[in-house]
């Protein structure tokens, strides 16, 4: 840990991210600095034009920067192709959504194994994986169903275990409890701190409920493209937050 | 990933089995017309060449009048003398065989069949292309003394004898009668559809002296003449033309009052002519395979929009675009591969079917199947090109947020 101490996991510098062009342009993002550690469990807030998502889909490496510096791992992302950044998310990264976005049609074995595919991971070894992913989700008697025989939690929860079959170093979860109801929200909240506890994956969550991002150690507001503030706070206790 | 492709795509299609054969249906028609008028084609060429060249290889047919309109009946018949003048003074024919045709009724015992009573010489049957089955055929000898003897082609030994032996036996051609004393190895049908093998084959002195009624039937009416081999036949039918000339009396500059016909070169006139049709239609079955191509560019392009959430999907969680544009191109590829089998199938079924009922011989050709179905594949490649580089194209975020 000592020699990666001034090496965080994640560290951007002057970020910013430009929409279109001349006077139509629009700026999302205004001079980002940020540096998340491997580890961390990070909420990302802000009102909705904030520039969170941008951020957010910079930080998965979805989108690349107009100006300044990413380092992923000491990395820069900044410069990379489109297959070396497809590369990057399929090894390092994973990705929950606030629309599940599971494929349709699909059993959630399947949903769960498909990252795997792209890994090139073995067939038998494969199905092993997904199912021990679908099981630490509570949702192995439900491998054989499609999506749409689930109800919203146990989508996010094929969604969640999709993102963990990969072992990912940071998980990026956008709204994940958008589309759920209360109670459902806090089961997902606390499987992916549970995740950040017991695994030590690192997890971006970008919300705009405070209640959700109680759940992070750290919450970083947008506003207007730029940080304006990143709090960090001790283990509150999960319960009390959520009520 | 390949594998996962092809399996990915295999599952994309079942899923949308109807949609799927509807699209392949173009290059299903495709596919099979290409290969069913090839076959037929060829089948045709074939048959025409082997018609042709069961008359026999190198072969002159001189006939009176001339080769085309009307009048040419009222031109003379040639006489034997003509035939030896050929043989004799045209160098480059190999054999010479003078020929009078009569229709007769033969008889044998309660039998009796209508066939074409053949005069002619020795020589007749290597120039016609003729092999003996049975027994032999006559001798200069007998030809000479005019004997009653004569050889039977297959459909009269079949229709008189059955199965008992013709050899030796007495047969009645009007008021003649002969002994059988070789039988002929079957042709079959001749290039108009008629039976070659309805034929007694008697010397042209026999067909003269005892049967032919009217002393106009006693001449020549065709002369058939095999060409030496490696002389070209353009050559033997000027020299036989010139022979001919002379002898008929005609002047230079005046037209000629009889024909020449050289079977090779209908032959190939045949030939070439349904090797043209077969290329004219293939390219026109071959429009619609492109066609066919075009109507799975059209259901992958929609596809893509359709699927473009799980494409976004898939780039999100690290798909390469070269690895979501393989998945595409894969599908289009198997879709009108799956369509250039079922139409091959099709093909071979209907190509027989239709050759049994056009009466042409069925040839099966692996390499216009194995040809059809790689440029089934090659349609697959070229339009599922387009749609799947559009859909490695899309931005994931975009195609995340696609509704």
């Amino acid at each position: 840990m000592s020699a990666q101490a001034h090496m965080p996991l994640i560290e951007l510098r002057g970020v910013t991210k430009t929409y279109g062009s001349g006077t139509a342009a629009f700026e999302a993002l205004r001079g980002v600095d940020l540096d998340i550690e491997a580890g961390e469990m990070v909420a990302v807030m802000g009102a909705s034009g904030s520039g969170k998502s941008t951020l957010m889909n910079l930080l998965g490496c979805l989108d690349t920067p107009t100006a300044g510096r990413y380092r992923f791992a000491g990395r820069p992302v900044e410069a990379l192709s489109k297959d070396a950044r497809a590369l990057l998310r399929r090894h390092y990264l994973g990705f929950i959504f606030q629309g599940f976005n599971l494929l349709a049609r699909t059993t959630a074995l399947e949903n769960v194994e498909l990252p795997l595919i792209y890994r090139g991971v073995p067939r038998r070894q494969r199905r092993e994986r997904a199912r021990a992913a679908l099981a630490s989700v509570g949702l192995l008697r439900w491998q054989n169903h499609a999506p749409n025989e689930l109800s919203g939690g146990q989508q996010q929860r094929v969604a969640v275990a999709r993102a963990l079959a990969t072992d990912p170093a940071v998980l990026f979860a956008d709204e994940p409890t958008g589309n759920l109801d209360s109670s459902t929200s806090v089961e997902i909240m606390e499987l992916i701190q549970n995740l950040n506890r017991a695994e030590k994956i690192t997890v971006v969550l970008v919300t705009h409920e405070p209640e959700m991002a109680g759940y992070a150690r750290r919450t970083i507001t947008i506003h207007d493209g730029l940080v304006a503030s990143d709090v960090r706070s001790g283990d509150r206790p999960v319960s009390t937050e959520a009520a | 990933m390949f594998w996962e492709a092809l399996g990915i795509a295999l599952r994309e299609i079942r899923r949308n089995l109807v949609r799927a054969f509807l699209t392949v249906l173009g290059v299903v028609i495709g596919v099979a017309a290409v290969v069913v008028m090839v076959n037929l084609g060829r089948g045709a060429t074939a048959s025409v060449t082997s018609q042709v060249e069961s008359l026999g290889s190198n072969l002159l047919i001189v006939s009176p009048g001339r080769r085309m309109g009307p009048g040419g009946s009222s031109a003379p018949n040639f006489q034997r003398a003509d035939a030896r003048a050929i043989a004799d003074r045209v160098t480059s024919a190999e054999a010479v065989a003078p020929m009078r045709n009569l229709g007769a009724n033969v008889v044998y015992l309660q039998e009796d069949w209508s066939a074409q009573i053949v005069g002619t010489t020795p020589d007749y049957f290597a120039v016609a292309g003729w092999t003996v089955g049975q027994g032999r055929t006559f001798t200069a000898a007998e030809s000479r003394a005019a004997r009653p003897v004569c050889v039977l082609g297959q459909t009269l030994v079949d229709e008189l004898f059955g199965a008992q032996d013709p050899l030796g036996a007495q047969i009645r051609l009007k008021r003649m009668s002969c002994e059988v004393i070789g039988t002929l190895v079957s042709k079959g049908q001749g290039a108009m559809g008629n039976d070659q093998d309805n034929v007694v084959v008697v010397p042209l002195t026999t067909l003269q002296r005892r049967l032919a009624g009217r002393s106009s039937d006693r001449d020549v009416s065709m002369i058939m003449i095999s060409a030496r081999d490696g002389v070209s036949s353009a050559r033997v039918v000027r020299e036989v033309a010139d022979v001919l000339r002379e002898r008929r009396g005609i002047q230079d500059g005046e037209d000629e009052d009889f024909s020449v016909l050289d079977t090779k070169q209908i032959a190939d006139t045949l030939s070439s002519t349904s090797r043209i049709l077969t290329v004219l239609l293939g390219a026109v079955a071959g429009i619609s395979l492109l066609v066919g191509g075009i109507g799975i560019m059209n259901i992958m392009l929609v596809s893509v929009t359709e699927r473009t959430r799980e494409i976004g999907i898939r780039m999100s969680i690290g798909a390469r675009p070269g690895e979501v544009m393989l998945q595409f191109l894969v599908e289009a590829v198997m879709l009108s591969a799956i369509g250039g089998l079922i139409g091959i199938v099709l093909a071979l079924g209907s190509s027989y079917g239709l050759a049994q009922a056009l009466g042409i011989p069925y040839t099966f050709d692996a390499q216009i199947s194995l040809i059809a179905f790689t440029f089934s594949a090659a349609v697959g490649v070229i339009f599922g090109f387009v749609p799947a580089r559009r859909a490695a194209g899309l931005d994931p975020i975009d195609a995340l947020r696609h509704e």
